[in-house]
């Protein structure tokens, strides 16, 4: 059986997006700016997609949302542009974000801190969580914007985005927020949370790959990313992907409904739950961070003496896909920073396993998820040299940091 | 590597099957008793190494004969991935049958080898060497403790990449004799730095005391100072070459010549002379000068001696100096 609980590094496309999406290749070709028929035969589905878009966060008519190739375009057009209209020229210098950010944020900030620009990154506390106070001592006279998540993609908590909002809009700073974790899984009203711009992906929420978007709030300046043609208002240049914003407006209305978000909160929250209290019944299992107000489909827990590759590897042996904390396998072979935020026990850094679920996941596939992951971990347990009984005379270089 | 770099793909694809075999069945995990150590006539020696906090350590287990030191007993345990534990695996089975002292030269070379399916095709990809490091280090320590001994007495030369076993002596040699000026190029003559990355710069898998750029860094410093040495411990430059010095060599050279020939006609006199500026002028090169003493005040200052110091300038070193008085 292939169970696939990694929805948080990517979803499968639902097959009525597909299906949205297969006349704009060899039918419906046209270029969206032609001015011949072809071309404008596009414009009502590239219409209806935006409707799609608008009501799916609550965004204003008078707003904009601009289609770009992803969410790691959209955050780094936020904080790339910040620096050219807000910082080059003197006045501000300042970025606050948090130390788990997406790479697409924290890497786009690593590089500004190499060309002069200060740069705070907040930690979260205990529950995994960053406190809108943390934001508010931040806060200074030249910080030219805020950058926090909606929801973490590790651990799914939910960052208080309001309560932020509002600190950023008091004391006049721009606030962006990476909701693409939370889109989807949680309500996201762009006018009730007070953010001035918001990113997303489509692929995290069952849409297509390479296509995402930028909230920006009516008024709020913003360099362009990509100059080039009029496309978008000028703001973002280069011939719409139009079966992409197709794709990307009918997923966002199938994911966004009210009917869509009860249905994950009720149905993905109870195999989640159900898959959670399966593996903590398991000795020496622990959930990371706090467990309440997290989006319903993510869970991260630690198993003890479980190296999280190995387990992954014995997973995947057996058809389930999940992800990792512990980054052994990447270039760096640091461990996630999530992972370490928390801090406190190093070990577990490299112990954790996130499960994140969609609504295709069925209750059969969670049992048999249960099962197999009680298997890996007796298997991996039998073999660790940290859950294994220590004779009296042997001699130790481990170091228990 | 572009190309495939660019395509990217799963490490587990890179696998050899013997450690695919050894992930999913290892053959040596678990542990040896006293009781079992004594039935063997043995003495049982049990030891850790690595680090939970950066992912993984392995625990190794020996039966080691009293009489002959052979180990004849090897288990493990392993908190790593599955190359750790197929590493760990290969390696408690290199140690079977060998004596304490022959188990010792077992390298993470020698078990990454073991591991291959074919002898030209490594075991694992290279960001995953690190994981056999390990088991090499857990055999030291074994041995030390056998032997009462400390383990760093195994290592005879400094270490830089573990993975690749290239010493610190190795990379200041190979950058010297080939003249190398990047890690890229490092990685290419040596392999060092080309697994798990950890030795290229702070922030890899491990922290280490140095790393390949500060070695790089030093070394070229050093070939610089190297150079200079040479290039001043070298016979006087003749006239020829005086337009290709540096700035700092002319300003010398000009010194050189004012110390042995002007100077001290001019304090016969009572009087002196600083070399002020020098500068180069529509193919000139103009030597600026301020007499001292006597000479500050002496009326052949703008042309007998002036004419003196250019005309002893230009036959010692270039024909196109000029000499201006300040």
């Amino acid at each position: 059986m292939q169970v696939y609980l990694d929805n948080n590094a990517t979803t499968k496309v639902d097959e009525k997006v597909f299906e949205e999406m297969t006349p704009f290749f060899c039918e419906m070709y046209g270029n969206p700016n032609s001015l011949h028929s072809v071309g404008s035969a596009t414009h009502p589905k590239i219409a209806e997609a935006f409707d799609y878009l608008y009501e799916g966060i609550n965004a204003d008519d008078e707003d904009d949302i601009i289609i770009t190739a992803n969410a790691t375009e959209a955050n780094n057009w936020v904080v790339k542009s910040v620096w050219l209209d807000r910082i080059l020229d003197g006045e501000k210098n300042h970025i606050i974000t948090s130390e788990v950010e997406h790479p697409a944020i924290t890497a786009a900030c690593n590089y500004l801190e190499k060309k002069g620009v200060d740069i705070t990154y907040l930690t979260v506390n205990e529950e995994g969580v960053l406190e809108a106070d943390a934001v508010a001592d931040a806060i200074r006279e030249d910080t030219a914007l805020v950058s926090v998540m909606w929801a973490n993609n590790e651990t799914g908590k939910l960052f208080p985005i309001k309560e932020i909002g509002a600190i950023c809009k008091e004391k006049g700073v721009l606030f962006h927020s990476d909701a693409t974790q939370a889109i989807g899984k949680v309500k996201v009203d762009v006018q009730d949370a007070g953010v001035d711009m918001i990113s997303f992906s489509a692929h995290k929420f069952h849409g297509p790959k390479g296509v995402g978007g930028l909230y920006i709030k009516k008024g709020v300046q913003l360099s362009p990313y990509m100059h080039g043609g009029e496309q978008m208002d000028g703001r973002r240049a280069g011939t719409l992907d139009v079966a992409s914003i197709v794709g990307m407006g009918k997923a966002m209305q199938l994911a966004t409904n009210t009917m869509a978000l009860a249905y994950e909160i009720n149905h993905v929250g109870m195999l989640r739950d159900k898959l959670e209290k399966a593996i903590l019944k398991i000795p020496d299992t622990i959930v990371i961070g706090d467990t309440k107000n997290r989006t319903p489909n993510t869970t991260l827990i630690s198993i003890k003496g479980v190296e999280g590759e190995a387990m992954l590897w014995d997973l995947n042996k057996n058809g389930i896909s999940a992800s990792t904390g512990s980054a052994c396998a990447s270039e760096d072979l640091e461990a996630n920073p999530v992972m370490n935020a928390f801090g406190s026990d190093s070990e577990l850094a490299h112990t954790g396993i996130r499960f994140s679920l969609s609504r295709f996941n069925t209750e059969e596939q969670i049992d048999y998820a249960i099962e197999k992951i009680k298997e890996a971990v007796e298997r991996l347990r039998s073999i660790s040299s940290s859950y294994a009984y220590t004779p009296k005379n042997h001699v130790s270089e481990l170091e228990h940091n | 590597m572009a190309k495939a770099s660019l395509v990217g793909g799963s490490i587990w694809d890179e696998y050899s099957n013997i450690v695919v075999d050894r992930m999913n069945n290892p053959k040596h995990q678990g542990h040896i008793t006293e009781e079992e150590a004594e039935a063997m006539n043995a003495t049982l020696i049990v030891a850790d190494f690595g680090a939970e906090s950066c992912g993984d350590a392995v625990r190794l287990y020996w039966a080691v004969e009293k009489d002959t030191d052979k180990i004849v007993g090897s288990k493990f345990k392993s908190f790593g991935c599955g190359t750790a534990i197929a590493s760990s695996d290969i390696m408690t089975e290199l140690c079977m049958g060998k004596t304490v002292d022959e188990a010792v030269k077992i390298t993470n070379i020698d078990v990454e080898k073991a591991m291959r399916d074919t002898p030209d095709t490594p075991a694992v990809p290279p960001q995953k060497m690190h994981c056999s490091v390990m088991a090499y280090d857990v055999i030291k320590k074994a041995a030390a403790t056998y032997k009462g001994v400390d383990a760093e007495s195994f290592e005879e030369e400094f270490i830089i990449c573990e993975c690749a076993r290239v010493t610190q002596d190795t990379l200041i040699d190979v950058i010297k004799i080939n003249d190398l000026k990047t890690i890229e190029e490092i990685i290419d003559f040596t392999k060092a730095g080309g697994f798990c990355k950890s030795c290229i710069k702070p922030g890899g898998h491990e922290a280490k005391d140095i790393y390949l750029e500060d070695i790089l860094k030093d070394t070229r410093e050093e070939m610089e100072r190297e150079r200079l040495t040479a290039m001043a411990n070298a016979p006087k430059e003749d006239k020829a070459d005086f337009a290709s010095m540096s700035m700092v060599q002319k300003t010398r050279a000009i010194d050189a010549v004012v110390e042995e020939y002007v100077r001290p006609m001019l304090i016969m006199d009572g009087g002196d002379m600083e070399l002020v500026d020098i500068k180069e002028e529509n193919g000139n090169f103009d030597v600026y000068i301020k007499y001292l003493g006597a000479c500050s005040t002496c009326s052949t200052g703008s042309t007998g001696t002036l004419y003196a110091i250019e005309s002893t300038l230009k036959q010692n070193l270039d024909d196109r100096i000029r000499v201006i008085t300040l």
